[in-house]
């Protein structure tokens, strides 16, 4: 019986000491990350900026993942109309198909699953290119050159996709619409000017606006995650894919997070 | 007289002690592994220091915590007279300018070119450079260490030796005043490992560069050192000339030099 009450209470002490060590460990990664990030607003008020470096990074995040978004966004619009239809036709309600796709795209889905798909291209790369320069070394090699290697390589890259994530997102926007057009004409007949007047006619300010602020913050976010993970890379080629594989997770998190108080935001004002 | 006794002969000679670099009671511990456990060394202008040791025995951490790599626990680093511990940003990149470092694997920006590579350094260093002028150093700097033909070509194109080569034609394109070497010949084959060591010891006479070198190799240390330090469990052990060392009645000593 002894026995059996001291096996419990050791147990339940390893149990709490594991859970310790997890809330620490969440707890310290919450802190190096906001310190991280306090530097990033400190670094781009004080110092001299890498202008060529961020227009590098603005074409490699921007131009070059307008394919995928490209693709993704034609496929979104596309099936959402598809979906939609049979439902509202049963209301009577097919000629709001094109208001309603463009809505649903404008203001939540090609946000979100655009932000996700960078998450996994562009947050992955950078967390992969910054923990591989970690890991031989190129980070300290330009930090005993005298150079500011989170400058350099943090707040180009930061400032690349708060300002290209915002811009994707437009265009898988308008993509979107008219994957939906290709869409209501599957099984329908509509003109694309009569289809676009039909979309144009049912968006408003506020459904742009609030959508577009948040794009802002997910690019933002990516950037961040990614070059955080990235440059606090451990000795090792592991790690590198720990941290691209981290910053993609991580980064996806966030983006839901940041929608959730979005929504409730846009929800309480307007 | 072989090439290598007038070399070593010529390096042998004790230059003027005007102290660059001092260390004063050094330590640090990576956790509960204290790696300096007290290390004080001064570096005189001119010379040539080579720090020999076993793996783990803290002589890299020791160069590292030289140039701001590694933050140590305890203890004081004056690099050309100023305490660094006191430095503010500004003045550490000051000190950091006139520093070289050649790391173990080279460190080369693996996104960029050779010629990138040396003119990144260069121009973030050397302001108001025409584009003329930095083509005419990086092809300088790439001469000295004879790869100018491999100007374009990218890191993943060369081979370790080449690797080493670029690595330090970036560290002397900005001319600095001391070069820290970080295992300069490892995982190289000797006759390599023999070509980069007189590529050190030109360099030294080109420049007039004070050098530490941390190195396993012996044949490099004794074509490229004035003195050696030998550092053992986080302390120095030994310090005296290639020929004193090895003569040491230290048998401890002397197994590096078998």
């Amino acid at each position: 019986m002894l026995l059996h009450q001291f096996q419990h209470a050791n147990k339940t002490i390893k149990k709490d000491t594991i859970l310790d060590a997890y809330f620490k460990n969440i707890f310290e990664e919450i802190g190096k990350g906001s310190q991280f990030t306090a530097r990033f607003f400190k670094e781009i008020t004080t110092t001299s900026f890498e202008i060529k470096e961020f227009f590098w990074q603005c074409f490699v995040i921007g131009y070059k993942s307008l394919p995928l978004v490209t693709i993704t966004g034609f496929i979104m619009g596309l099936v959402l109309t598809i979906q939609s239809r049979p439902t509202l036709s049963k209301f009577g309600a097919e000629s709001w198909l094109p208001s309603m796709v463009s809505l649903s795209l404008i203001r939540e889905i090609a946000p979100v699953i655009t932000a996700l798909i960078c998450a996994g291209k562009i947050g992955s790369g950078i967390g992969a290119e910054l923990g591989s320069m970690k890991v031989t070394e190129q980070i300290d090699a330009m930090e005993v050159s005298a150079i500011n290697p989170y400058k350099y390589l943090v707040v180009t890259r930061v400032l690349a996709t708060t300002l290209m994530i915002p811009i994707l997102v437009f265009y898988a926007d308008f993509i979107g619409i008219f994957g939906g057009y290709i869409g209501y004409n599957i099984h329908g007949n509509i003109s694309m000017f009569r289809y676009f007047t039909n979309v144009l006619e049912h968006l408003e300010f506020l459904d742009i606006f609030p959508a577009t602020i948040k794009t802002f913050f997910f690019g933002f976010s990516i950037g961040m995650i990614g070059s955080y993970k990235g440059f606090n890379a451990e000795n090792g080629t592991e790690s590198v894919g720990k941290a691209a594989n981290s910053a993609v997770v991580t980064a996806s998190l966030v983006i839901f997070i940041i929608d959730m108080v979005a929504v409730q935001i846009t929800d309480f004002l307007y | 007289m072989t090439k290598e006794k007038t070399l070593l002969q010529e390096t042998n000679a004790t230059p003027k002690r005007e102290s660059v670099i001092e260390i004063k009671n050094l330590k640090k511990a990576f956790g509960k592994n204290a790696v300096l456990k007290g290390v004080t060394l001064s570096v005189y202008k001119g010379e040539d220091l080579v720090i020999l040791g076993r793996s783990g025995s803290g002589k890299s951490v020791t160069i590292k915590c030289l140039v701001g790599l590694v933050v140590p626990d305890n203890g004081s680093m004056h690099i050309f007279e100023k305490d660094v511990s006191q430095l503010n940003h500004k003045e550490w990149d000051d000190v950091r300018t006139r520093i070289g470092f050649l790391f173990q694997n080279g460190a080369l920006y693996d996104s960029m070119s050779v010629r990138q590579n040396l003119a990144f350094t260069l121009t973030h260093h050397t302001k108001n450079l025409t584009e003329a002028e930095v083509t005419e150093r990086v092809i300088e700097a790439l001469e000295n260490v004879g790869l100018e033909a491999a100007i374009d070509k990218m890191p993943a194109e060369l081979s370790g030796g080449m690797r080493k080569r670029v690595g330090l034609a970036r560290t002397i394109i900005i001319k600095p005043e001391i070069i820290l070497y970080d295992e300069p010949t490892t995982g190289l084959d000797s006759i390599t490992s023999r070509e980069i060591s007189e590529l050190i010891l030109a360099v030294q006479k080109k420049y007039h560069t004070t050098s530490m070198i941390i190195t396993h190799d012996m044949a490099c240390a004794k074509l490229t050192s004035n003195r050696i330090v030998i550092l053992r469990e986080g302390i120095i052990h030994a310090e005296g000339t290639y020929l004193e060392l090895e003569k040491s009645d230290d048998e401890w000593v002397r197994s590096f030099f078998i």
